[in-house]
């Protein structure tokens, strides 16, 4: 982290823990919204201790989706990204994760054990990005068909490749 | 009685004021063109629009086509109302095989006839990729009056079709 992140860090998020700290890349605020960007291998740390720190108390998840910057006009990291929306109901405030993936190895590790609502939002993200999410009970394909093959919301997939789907699928094991 | 007695006359001039010849298809045509059953296979807004064409203020009954029926044993107008998605197709196709003979379909809006904006990956290109269509209705969605004008198309096409199978009408394709 940068000093004017440390700045930045203690006056939205005081009193973080040393190795809630070293996990943070960056920080960024807009708006009155923070931004964290940390690094993947520190995902369920950080995110256990803002769900259960009794001063945080993030305990609702709001959202959690991929991004895929490819040919993206401002450089990033790496390729991919998963984001997270955090919200405190107890602080009425909202906090954004970001865990930057390569596009060799774009695995992260799963939080549905920490909120319910990630395991559907994951596998979303693995049918429509292929994020891969370590230790997911069920990750198959949520929205495209079971025939589909790819990930159609990566750039570089082609927007006409259309797959048809030659019989339907089974109403069970969705 | 008075002298407009109703007696029995065989006479060819008397036989033109009670029965007319036509050919057994016209009749046929006649009868099916005025009482169509229609199955309405709704997946977005045009689904809407063919409620207010039922209704009373556009009235299709007009037509002969209000008993909606929601089996495709029951029917023989099957109306696709709205965006079939490439997970829906073995359903849509499954319906239409469904239907008895003989049988009709009207692609209602610009999604059903050819994707509409959904040009992407997840959208059919137009329900013809699978099944035969016999009246395209254009229109994001179609006005109730746009409806009805593809139903007298139908019914055009009903009374010059003469008595002939839909799957002779059309080679069904993929």
């Amino acid at each position: 982290m940068q000093e004017t992140d440390i700045k930045l860090l203690a006056n939205t998020l005081p009193n973080l823990p040393e190795n809630i700290q070293s996990q943070i890349l960056s920080v960024e605020e807009f708006k009155g919204e923070t931004t964290l960007i940390i690094c993947k291998e520190g995902l369920r740390t950080v995110i256990q201790f803002l769900k259960g720190d009794p001063h945080c108390r993030f305990d609702v998840m709001m959202d959690l989706f991929a991004m895929d910057y490819l040919n993206y006009e401002i450089a990033q990291p790496e390729r991919f990204a998963v984001v997270y929306y955090l919200v405190s109901l107890f602080q009425t405030r909202r906090i954004r994760i970001k865990v930057f993936l390569s596009e060799e190895d774009p695995t992260v590790d799963s939080i549905h054990d920490l909120y319910k609502a990630a395991n559907w939002f994951e596998r979303e993200a693995w049918d429509l990005y292929g994020i891969l999410f370590n230790e997911h009970p069920n990750l198959t394909r949520i929205l495209c068909h079971s025939d589909f093959v790819g990930h159609p919301l990566r750039k570089d997939y082609p927007s006409d490749q259309y797959q048809r789907l030659k019989t339907a699928i089974p109403s069970e094991g969705l | 009685m008075s002298e407009h007695s109703l007696t029995v006359s065989s006479s060819e001039e008397d036989l033109k004021n009670v029965a007319f010849t036509t050919r057994l298809e016209d009749f046929v045509n006649w009868g099916r063109k005025n009482s169509l059953w229609p199955l309405p296979f709704g997946t977005a807004c045009c689904a809407i629009e063919y409620m207010a064409t039922v209704g009373s203020h556009y009235d299709i009954s007009r037509f002969g086509a209000e008993v909606v029926r929601f089996s495709p044993r029951q029917a023989d107008c099957l109306l696709v109302l709205g965006t079939v998605v490439e997970k829906m197709g073995p359903i849509l196709k499954q319906i239409y095989d469904q239907m008895l003979e003989p049988k009709w379909v009207m692609a209602v809006g610009v999604c059903a006839s050819s994707g509409g904006f959904y040009r992407a990956y997840h959208v059919m290109q137009g329900i013809d990729n699978i099944i035969p269509v016999d009246v395209y209705v254009p229109g994001c969605p179609p006005t109730p009056e746009g409806i009805i004008y593809g139903l007298l198309k139908l019914q055009e096409k009903i009374t010059k079709g003469g008595i002939v199978r839909a799957r002779d009408r059309y080679k069904i394709a993929r």
